[in-house]
């Protein structure tokens, strides 16, 4: 399964990252090889295979208690802002609509 | 359009009302400063991990068996990805493949009419932040307070049929969500969101292409973006055209609904299992405790409410439609010897009264045991019906004993024929005119007489006394 | 540091009053002042804070207060373990100036041991990497021999011990990246257990293989500076509910009857004669010790580095979607919206090799792969645990190359990714059933280190650095420290 340079463009449009056609070019060949090497594995048969996504042994539920522990201060949670305004963190314009 | 048929589902967010945010320690207090209630974990800091807030599992599992759902006894969290300035960690803890709850239904009724929508499913995740729009310099301006408050999405089934179903649906979710306890659901306050898919169809053919709407913050938006839109799509069918499959807005302000700018690709979630927290085996013992500690919902009330106390069905269902109000009744019909004029005042004034004051039925300043206590005086004949009334607000406004308050006033009845007959037979002297009709037969003329002694005595004298003392004092007996 | 000194050593000398612990940190903060304009093993280092903790060590001393298992030894940290105050970059120039409002728990772990924290090491960009080129800021040098890579992502803490920097540091490992430096460098790396040691304040790669581990210059350090950081943590909802038992206990004792399984599929095409040679020796030394040792075989070990290639971009992805320029890090100027911000910053924040397994783990959960590439993968990933499942049940340990290869020369594979990715066969399989693996130097290629690497049943460290150090013990290990000369590279190594 080769990417194509269209491909490219929209998965990095997903993943907010700004490709110059360079960038989409050489991106574009080297996803190609590694994705052919990767394609190897669907010669293996899983069909009756169980998925891992943990490999945790079984351990019971993990939550903590509903009790309160103050945070940061807000001058501390914004001291990594690069940019704020008053008790806000600051960013450019938003043309996209609200996502949820 | 009469041939058309319409078909919604409705998504709804409830936010529980946890002490800490779901996946961190820090308070959801609402309406606090901003960027105050938050921490290197909801914040998203690298390095950061998510641990569940046992509550938030123990509340969303609350409020699934109380819409009737079963509750699964594997379920674990995705990450939903999207990027959005208020969504700190550029994805959503949410649920995807195997929600905490599913096949669940929901009962209420619309025009007298008992209709049931299936819930697919109640499945739990983090809430994200708040953004302001158009600050200065066209900004976006962030608070990370919310982030990561609890919030269950309760998905319906495609089973609702008009707007005012959609509208009926929401409200009787509303109203089983808040006798869980679970949440405030305050739709001005966002603790409870609504989103909707609408379609519409020919009658017989199959269902059109549904339309999701979003930003729909009140029960008015709801019917009117959702009005708007099945008619919206309708003339769009009739003339011909097709319905995009798309998520629109409602503007309030305009009045409408229109497309949101952003792209299809916003809706490639790429949903994957969250790594960083492990499945979650529900203990269906568990869930039994859970569910033997749900209080009475309000269909069960409503049917006691109409058996006990022998209430309307129509007086019960508005009484049993809050929890507040339901057991705000309770206490006073303990406290009162007629239950159903109990009712009476709690839907007649009780009600007008928070309506003109704009108080939530968590907020009666009257306590039931006054209400009881001023019904008492009527029954007691120490005040009439009238006078009841008319002090009413003061007793509501102090919540007093409302005797205390009457006797203040001067406005007990009059039991004392003595000063009764004073004021009767003033009456007489000062009314001649009448007098003389009365007793060339015009019976009707001692409506005035009787008038007047009630008047005299500012209400207070017992009207039936003043009636049998004015044909008394006539000779008219 | 200018001579070979253990943890265990010097915290007894410091412990006995032989040497303060403020004259062991100034030794230390010496040999980065001599040496890693060179070596560039450091991202950051933090001379005052680390001699206040050593003072405080020392003034505990005179107090006659107990003082911990690691008091006054000069430890350094990767650079992507949150540290309260100090700079954590992870290597990235989006984090350049990211300062953490909190530490992790192994951190606040190391400090609560009387362990003092001299710095935070280079590393590949997010942990991303076998050699410490796509460090964003200038690439780690292997202190035996400078024109060659330390190996990665760890790269900079392996550097730091082999040469002196550090007496103890430690890394990360997904894929390998505290083994194969260790190995590139001739230190002790132990990937302990998923989950044995927690997670929180380690910045993401990728969750659900990264694992912190220790690089020390012998098995004992190991031991010890495993049980600093080992246990549960409430904080981590991956971390094993599990007590570990006494590590340095547990180094002790023989390898007589230990079954030893030796996978085929390491030694594949790719590996180098020095390499097998050096590996089947040392395996003949565990036999002469009494263990017992047959071939064995992993059968899907191949396959494991296409559903690595897939589970850990596809998390990276997700993880370092944070990194979006609106509350730490690099926002890029000059955007005129919102999305133009986040697209720039990304591009300019992130390397071209972060930038790639974003891109590839974007792709494989992108709608219409998942079930090709993620869900395949999961199921990969299965069929390699079992293998290993398999194979435990016949065997104690499993003996293995750490690397194919010694330590390449700087640029050698940097055209060529897939190269690079291919490199790192025979420590992946290790994360994906999320077991124990140590990495110990077992000989030289030309005074190239090559490290012996010895994979263990889930939380059995302790079996792990029992036949490690059993290995030390027979073949007479006395560290050494690596020059980190321009002179250096010819020379042999013990």
């Amino acid at each position: 399964m080769p990417i194509t340079k269209d491909e490219v463009r929209h998965v990095a449009a997903l993943a907010r990252l700004q490709l110059d056609e360079a960038a989409v070019e050489r991106m574009t060949g080297q996803l190609g090889i590694i994705l052919e090497h990767i394609a190897r594995m669907n010669r293996l048969a899983t069909e009756d295979v169980e998925h891992t996504s943990h490999t945790l042994p079984a351990m019971g539920n993990v939550v903590r208690e509903d009790v309160v522990h103050r945070g940061l201060d807000r001058d501390s949670a914004l001291a990594n802002a690069p940019a704020r305004e008053g008790p806000f963190f600051k960013v450019p314009k938003v043309i996209e609509d609200q996502e949820a | 359009m009469s041939d058309f048929e319409t078909v919604i589902g409705v998504e709804v967010h409830v936010e529980l009302n946890t002490r800490t945010k779901i996946f961190c320690q820090c308070p959801t207090t609402f309406g606090a400063e901003p960027n105050t209630q938050v921490c290197p974990i909801c914040l998203g800091m690298p390095g950061t991990l998510p641990v569940l807030n046992e509550a938030a599992l123990e509340a969303a599992v609350k409020a699934a068996l109380a819409l009737n759902c079963r509750v699964a006894e594997k379920t674990k969290f995705d990450r939903k990805n999207y990027f959005y300035p208020d969504l700190p960690k550029g994805y959503q803890i949410s649920q995807f493949d195997e929600p905490l709850a599913a096949d669940g239904w929901l009962e209420f009724d619309v025009d007298g009419q008992a209709r049931r929508v299936r819930i697919r499913r109640v499945h739990l995740e983090e809430d994200a932040g708040k953004s302001l729009h158009g600050a200065a310099d066209e900004a976006t301006l962030v608070d990370f307070n919310r982030t990561g408050v609890p919030l269950i999405e309760v998905v319906s089934e495609p089973d609702l049929r008009s707007p005012e179903e959609a509208r009926a649906y929401l409200t009787k979710l509303k109203t089983v969500i808040e006798y869980t306890g679970v949440s405030d659901v305050k739709m001005e306050e966002g603790s409870l969101r609504c989103d909707a898919n609408v379609s519409v169809h020919r009658a017989g053919s199959d269902f059109g292409t549904p339309v999701e709407l979003k930003n729909l913050n009140s029960f008015r938006a709801i019917k009117l973006a959702l009005d708007y839109e099945v008619e919206r799509q309708t003339k769009l069918v009739e003339g011909g055209g097709a319905v995009a499959r798309e998520t629109r807005l409602w503007d309030e302000k305009a009045g409408q609904t229109r497309p949101m700018r952003s792209k299809e690709l916003s809706h490639d979630y790429r949903y994957f299992p969250e790594p960083d927290l492990v499945p979650f085996h529900i203990d269906p013992a568990w869930v039994a405790e859970v569910r033997g500690s749900l209080p009475e919902l309000p269909d069960a009330k409503r049917d006691r409410f109409m058996a006990e106390y022998g209430l309307p069905a129509y007086d019960a269902g508005v009484i049993t439609g809050s929890p507040s109000l339901a057991a705000y009744f309770e206490r006073a019909a303990a406290a009162a010897k007629d239950p159903k004029k109990v009712a009476n005042w709690v839907l007649g004034e009780l009600l007008a009264y928070l309506n003109a004051h704009e108080l939530g039925f968590d907020r009666i300043p009257v306590s039931p045991e006054n209400l009881a206590a001023l019904i008492s005086l009527i029954d007691r004949g120490l005040i009439s019906g009238t006078i009841a009334k008319s002090v009413f607000p003061e007793v509501c406004a102090t919540n007093r004993d409302p005797e205390a308050i009457v006797k203040e006033k001067g406005l007990m009845v009059i039991n004392d024929e003595g000063a009764i007959v004073e004021a009767v037979d003033r009456a007489i002297a000062d009314n001649p005119n009448v007098v003389a009709d009365i007793r060339n037969g015009k019976e009707r003329a001692m409506g005035f007489l009787v008038g007047q002694v009630m008047k005299a005595t500012k209400g207070r004298a017992n009207p039936e006394t003043v009636n049998r003392l004015v044909r008394e004092r006539l000779g008219r007996t | 540091m200018t001579e070979a000194i253990t943890a265990h050593e010097l915290r007894d000398r410091v412990k006995r009053g032989d040497i303060s612990a403020e004259e062991a940190t100034r030794a230390a903060l010496d040999r980065i002042e001599a040496v890693d304009g060179r070596l560039r093993a450091f991202l950051t280092v933090t001379p005052e804070a680390a001699l206040d903790q050593a003072r405080a060590v020392d003034a505990a001393r005179r107090r006659g207060d107990r003082l911990g298992p690691l008091a006054g030894v000069p430890v350094a940290v990767k650079d992507n373990f949150c540290t309260e105050g100090v700079r954590t970059t992870c290597g990235s120039r989006i984090l350049e100036n990211f300062v953490p409002p909190y530490s992790g728990t192994a951190v606040r772990r190391l400090a609560e041991a009387g362990a003092v924290i001299i710095g935070k090491t280079n590393m590949d960009e997010f942990a991303m990497g076998s050699s410490n080129e796509n460090s964003g800021f200038y690439p780690a040098r292997n202190p035996w021999d400078l024109d060659r890579v330390p190996g990665g992502s760890s790269g900079g803490s392996a550097a730091a011990v082999a040469a002196g920097e550090a007496v103890v540091a430690f890394g990360s490992d997904t894929g390998g990246s505290v083994r194969q430096p260790a190995s590139f460098c001739g230190v002790v790396g132990l990937k302990p257990t998923y989950g044995l040691v927690s997670r929180f304040g380690l910045v993401a790669f990728a969750s659900s293989l990264d694992q912190i581990g220790p690089l020390t210059l012998d098995v004992t350090d190991s031991a010890l500076a495993l049980q600093a950081v080992a246990g549960h943590d409430p904080l981590d909802s991956t971390s094993a509910r599990y007590d570990p038992p006494d590590y340095l206990a547990a180094i002790e004792g023989d390898v007589k009857g230990l079954r030893i399984g030796i996978p085929r599929e390491y030694f594949g095409e790719g590996t180098e004669p020095a390499v097998e040679a050096a590996v089947r020796k040392a395996i003949e030394v565990l036999v002469g010790l009494g263990a017992k040792a047959e071939e064995c075989s992993l059968p899907h070990t191949d396959h494991a580095l296409s559903a690595y290639y897939i589970i850990a971009p596809a998390e990276c992805s997700a993880n370092l979607a944070r990194y979006d320029g609106v509350r730490y890090g690099l926002r890029a100027a000059g955007a005129e919206d919102l999305a133009d911000m986040y697209a720039k910053t990304r591009a300019q924040g992130f390397g071209a090799e972060v930038q790639r397994r974003i891109m590839l783990g974007t792709y494989a959960l992108s709608s219409g792969y998942y079930d090709a590439y993620y869900l395949k993968a999961q199921k990969v990933r299965t069929l390699v645990r079992q293998d290993f499942e398999r194979a435990f049940a016949k065997y104690d340990v499993l003996v293995a190359p750490t690397s194919p290869t010694v330590a390449f020369k700087l640029g050698e594979r940097a055209e060529n990714p897939l190269a690079m990715y291919l490199a790192d066969v025979c420590t992946i399989p290790v994360n994906l059933a999320g077991l124990p693996g140590l990495s110990i130097p077992c000989g030289d290629d030309g005074g190239l280190p090559i490290g012996l690497q010895l994979i263990g049943r889930a939380l059995d460290e302790a079996t792990l650095l029992r036949t490690a150090h059993a290995y030390e013990r027979a073949v007479g290990f006395t560290p050494r420290l690596a020059p980190a000369d321009p002179a250096a590279g010819k020379g042999g190594r013990a």
